[in-house]
C-alpha cells in the first residue's frame, strides 16, 4: 500500500518508493533517503513531529512536513 | 629541513574525527579562525617515523562536498584550491565502523578529486558488539586505497595511520565513479569545453556556491556560466549522482562487510525508548539541567572562596613588602585585584564547559534537539537552536557561532538575536556575589534558596530569549525555506581526553581573551580612582580633618573618611556622580554605576571593578564580599545591597546587552551593524525599565 512517510506508525518498517527531489534537501538524500532503502519509525515527539527515523541504518530526525514528500510502501 | 606533509582530516560529524586528531597531535594543537570568517580552524603537528613531520588540519565535520553551511564551505574551498598553502598532500577520511555505508559517500567524492586518500575506519572496538566483520584486503582493493582500522578508545591503529601518512606517495588517485555515466551529453560537453580540468571539480564549481580564491578565477567564471540547466535539473542530476555513488558503495560492501544481525546488540533503542519518550524524555532533561545548576553552585564555591581570600591577602602582602608609592599602589590596588577578578571565574567556567562537552560527546544533545524542535518552532526557533541556547550558558560567542548548523536563515537570525539573553558564565560571578549578599541561606526540599534563585535567573534568561523570539518571529518579514535534518548518533561514553582538552582550551581562551580586557580596564580604573582634578582632591586630608575636627574619630576612622573623600573627588568619582541621578531610582550608588558602565566592555568586569574601587581607599585586608556587605546607601542609610537593590541589579544584568565581543560576533555573523545595534538598545532599555520597576516595588 502506498502512503507518505508522515503517516507511518512507531515501530513500522517500510520501503521508500519515491522522493520528491525538489522538496527534499540533498543532504537527506545523501544520508540514505533514496528509493529502495528501508525506513523505520523509531520514536516520535508529541504531535507526531519531528520523527526519529532509521533510514537504511542511519538514525536521524526530520520534520513531518519533510516526511510528507517521501513516498513509502508498506 | 625536511618537508612537512600537509594532511587534511575530513569526515562526517560523529565519527570520532576529533578523537583521531587528538590521538595524532596530543596537545600539539592550536585553535584559530579561518581568515575573514569565524569558522574554527584546528591545526596540529604530528611526528611521523624517520623524522618527518605532518601538519594536520582538522576540517569541520561534513556529510558531503555538497556544502549546505559556512563550515562545510571551508572544506570544499580548501580541497578545490591547489594554491592554498594548506592544500593537502593527503586526505585522511575518518569513518565510523557502524555507519560505514553512509560515511563512504564523502570518501568517494574526495577520491574523485584525485587527492591521495587514506581511509580510517574508526571505533573498531565496537565491531564485535555490533556483529560486524570486515575483509580489509578486499575493501582496500576495491576502494583503491589503504585502510587504517583505528580505535582511539583503545589506542589501536594510530601507528599504522602514521606510517600510511608518511608513505602517501604510494596511494592511488584513481576515481570511484564516472560522472559521464549519469548524463553522457551534459558531462561530455563539459569535459570537452575544459579539457584540462577535472570533471568532478568542474561539477562542484557549477553546483556549489562558494569562494574559490583568486586562482584560475576567470576559468571558474566561465564554468559557472555553464549552468545550462535549471536549478531543478541540476538537483535531479545530483540525486542521480548520489544514487550512483551508493551503488558503488553497496557493491563494495556486499563482499567486504558482513553484519551478523543476530549478534548485534542494540542498546541505543532501549535507551532511546526512555530518553526520547514523549513524557519521560522531558522529565530527564529537566532533571539534568537542575543537577548541573546545583552542582555548579555547590562545587565551585569552595575554590572560589579560596581564590577570593588568596588574592585579598596577596594584595595586602604586596602592600606591606614593597615601599609605598605609585607603583606599589598600582600593583596592590589595580593589577592584583583585577587579576583576582579573572581567576575567580575559572572554576565555574571549567565546570560549565565540562558539562556541555559531556552532553555533546555522549550524543545526548541531539536527543534534546529532537525533543525540543516542536516546542521551539512555536517561538520561531528550531530544535537546533537548543544547542546555541545551552552553549550560551557558557558564552554567547561560541553559541552564536554554533547557530551555523541552522539551515533556515530566519530561524538562525532569531537564534542569534535572542542568545545574549541566556545567562552566560560572565553573568555568573555577578549573580553569585549578589545572591550571597541579599538572599538568605536555608533550604527548601533539599535545594538551597541561593541555588534556587540562581536557577530562577537562568529560567528568566531563557524565558526572555524565547519570548523575544516569539515577538521577532511575528515582526520579521523574512521568507526562507525550512528544512531540518538531525543525525541521532549512537550513545558514546565521552572520552576523558577529548573532554579534558575541550575544557582546557575553552577555559584558557576565556581567561586570556576576557582577561586582557579586564586587566586593562582595572589599570585604567585604578588610575581614574587614584587621581583627580582640582583642590578638592589634592587637599583631601586637610578638608576632611577640618570637617571632622569637633568629632571624636579614631585615626583609622579618620583615614577612611579621607580615603572616601578622595575617591569621591577623583576622576571616577566625578564621572560616577554625574550618572548617579540616572541610576538612583534603580537603587544603586555611583560606585555600582561605574561598575555597570565598565561592564559594557564585558559583564565579568563588574566584580573586578568593584574590587578595584573598594581597594583604592581602604587599607584593611578584606574580601570583596565583605566590603560590599559593608557599603552604606547614601540616601536611605542602611546597607546599600538590600533585597530590593540586589534584585534590581540581578534583573539589570539578566537583560542588559553588555558585551562588546558578542556585538562584534553578531555583526560578523549577520553581515550588518543593524542587528547588534538593535540588540544593544532594546535589551538595555528593557533591562533599565525592569530593574526600575523591581526596585520601586520592593524597596
Amino acid at each position: 500500500m502506498e502512503d507518505t512517510l508522515a503517516n507511518i506508525k512507531r515501530g513500522e518498517r517500510c520501503i521508500i518508493t519515491d522522493v520528491s527531489s525538489i522538496h527534499i534537501p540533498l543532504k537527506l538524500l545523501e544520508m540514505g533517503c533514496l528509493p529502495g532503502n528501508y525506513v523505520e519509525l523509531v520514536q516520535v515527539a508529541p504531535f507526531h513531529d519531528p520523527m526519529y527515523l532509521n533510514i537504511n541504518g542511519t538514525h536521524l530526525a526530520i520534520r513531518k512536513e519533510t516526511a510528507m514528500h517521501i513516498l513509502i510502501k508498506k | 629541513m625536511s618537508k612537512q606533509i600537509n594532511v587534511a582530516l575530513i569526515g562526517n560529524p560523529n565519527t570520532g574525527k576529533t578523537s583521531v586528531f587528538n590521538a595524532l597531535t596530543g596537545l600539539n594543537q592550536k585553535v584559530g579562525n579561518y581568515p575573514g570568517i569565524t569558522v574554527e580552524k584546528k591545526e596540529g603537528v604530528c611526528k611521523l617515523p624517520r623524522g618527518v613531520k605532518a601538519h594536520i588540519i582538522d576540517l569541520p565535520g561534513t556529510y558531503s562536498l555538497n556544502a549546505s553551511s559556512l563550515d562545510e564551505n571551508v572544506v570544499i574551498e580548501l580541497l578545490l584550491n591547489k594554491n592554498d598553502k594548506d592544500f593537502p598532500d593527503i586526505a585522511v577520511v575518518v569513518s565510523d565502523v557502524e555507519n560505514l555505508k553512509r560515511n563512504l559517500l564523502l570518501y568517494t567524492q574526495i577520491k574523485d578529486l584525485e587527492i591521495p586518500t587514506v581511509l580510517v575506519i574508526n571505533m573498531a572496538d565496537r565491531m564485535d558488539y555490533k556483529g560486524i566483520s570486515l575483509d580489509l584486503e578486499y575493501l582496500e582493493k576495491h576502494l583503491k586505497t589503504k585502510i587504517a582500522l583505528v580505535s582511539t578508545r583503545k589506542n589501536q591503529g594510530i601507528e599504522r595511520l602514521k606510517s600510511l601518512i608518511a608513505n602517501y606517495k604510494d596511494l592511488s588517485i584513481s576515481h570511484c565513479i564516472d560522472l559521464t555515466e549519469i548524463d553522457k551529453d551534459y558531462f561530455n560537453n563539459l569535459q570537452n569545453t575544459f579539457p584540462n580540468q577535472l570533471i568532478y571539480k568542474l561539477w562542484l564549481v557549477i553546483t556549489q556556491d562558494v569562494n574559490f580564491g583568486k586562482t584560475d578565477r576567470n576559468e571558474i567564471d566561465a564554468v559557472a556560466n555553464f549552468k545550462t540547466k535549471s536549478k531543478n535539473d541540476l538537483k535531479r542530476l545530483q540525486q542521480k549522482e548520489t544514487i550512483k555513488r551508493y551503488q558503488f558503495i553497496n557493491d563494495v560492501l556486499k563482499n567486504g562487510q558482513t553484519i551478523d544481525v543476530a549478534h548485534a546488540k542494540d542498546l541505543r533503542m532501549k535507551i532511546d525508548r526512555i530518553i526520547t519518550h514523549q513524557f519521560w524524555g522531558y522529565v530527564i532533561f529537566f532533571i539534568i539541567l537542575l543537577t548541573i545548576f546545583q552542582a555548579i553552585y555547590d562545587w565551585s564555591s569552595i575554590p572560589m572562596d579560596f581564590i577570593d581570600t588568596t588574592f585579598a591577602s596577596l594584595s595586602e602582602w604586596t602592600k606591606n613588602q614593597l615601599p609605598p608609592g605609585t607603583f606599589t599602589s598600582l600593583l596592590a590596588e589595580g593589577i592584583i585585584p583585577g587579576l583576582g577578578g579573572i581567576v575567580i571565574f575559572i572554576p565555574q567556567i571549567a565546570f560549565l564547559f565540562l558539562f556541555i562537552s559531556v552532553l555533546e560527546e555522549s550524543g545526548y544533545m541531539s536527543r534534546v534537539v529532537f525533543l525540543m524542535d516542536r516546542i521551539m518552532r512555536r517561538f520561531g526557533l528550531s530544535g537546533k537552536s537548543i544547542v546555541p541556547l545551552i552553549s550560551g550558558t557558557a558564552c554567547a560567542i561560541p553559541a552564536i557561532m554554533a547557530t551555523r548548523n541552522i539551515e533556515n536563515w530566519k530561524e538562525r537570525l532569531i537564534t542569534i538575536l535572542v542568545t545574549p539573553f541566556i545567562t552566560c558564565s560572565a553573568r555568573l560571578p555577578v549573580y553569585l556575589i549578589i545572591i550571597s549578599l541579599v538572599i538568605p541561606e536555608g533550604r527548601f526540599i533539599g535545594l538551597g534558596y541561593q541555588a534556587l534563585t540562581l536557577m530562577l535567573l537562568y529560567l528568566i534568561g531563557f524565558g526572555a530569549a524565547v519570548s523575544s523570539a516569539y515577538i521577532l518571529n511575528r515582526v520579521l518579514k523574512i521568507k526562507s525555506k525550512a528544512f531540518f535534518v538531525v543525525e541521532m548518533p549512537n550513545y558514546k561514553l565521552p572520552l576523558l581526553k577529548n573532554v579534558a582538552i575541550t575544557v582546557l582550551e575553552k577555559t584558557k581562551s576565556f581567561v586570556f581573551g576576557a582577561g586582557k580586557i579586564i586587566l586593562a580596564l582595572s589599570i585604567i580604573l585604578w588610575f581614574l580612582a587614584s587621581f583627580g582634578p582640582g583642590d578638592n582632591f589634592k587637599n583631601a586630608e586637610e578638608i576632611t580633618t577640618k570637617e571632622y575636627a569637633n568629632q571624636q574619630l579614631s585615626s583609622v576612622e579618620l583615614q577612611q573618611k579621607i580615603a572616601s573623600h578622595k575617591l569621591e573627588h577623583s576622576f571616577i568619582g566625578i564621572t560616577g556622580r554625574a550618572i548617579e541621578p540616572a541610576i538612583r531610582p534603580l537603587g544603586y550608588d555611583w560606585k555600582i554605576g561605574i561598575a555597570i558602565v565598565s561592564s559594557f566592555a564585558a559583564r565579568e568586569v563588574f566584580v573586578g571593578t568593584l574590587a578595584t574601587i573598594y581597594s583604592v581607599g581602604s587599607d584593611e585586608e578584606d574580601t570583596i564580599k565583605n566590603r560590599m556587605a559593608g557599603e552604606v546607601n547614601p540616601v536611605l542609610g542602611g546597607p546599600l545591597f538590600t533585597f530590593a537593590s540586589g534584585i534590581s541589579l540581578l534583573l539589570f544584568y539578566a537583560f542588559a546587552m553588555q558585551c562588546m565581543s558578542t556585538l562584534a560576533i553578531v555583526k560578523r555573523e549577520t553581515y550588518s551593524w543593524k542587528w547588534p545595534i538593535l540588540q544593544l538598545t532594546i535589551m538595555t532599555m528593557f533591562a533599565y525599565i525592569v530593574a526600575l520597576i523591581a526596585f520601586q516595588l520592593l524597596k
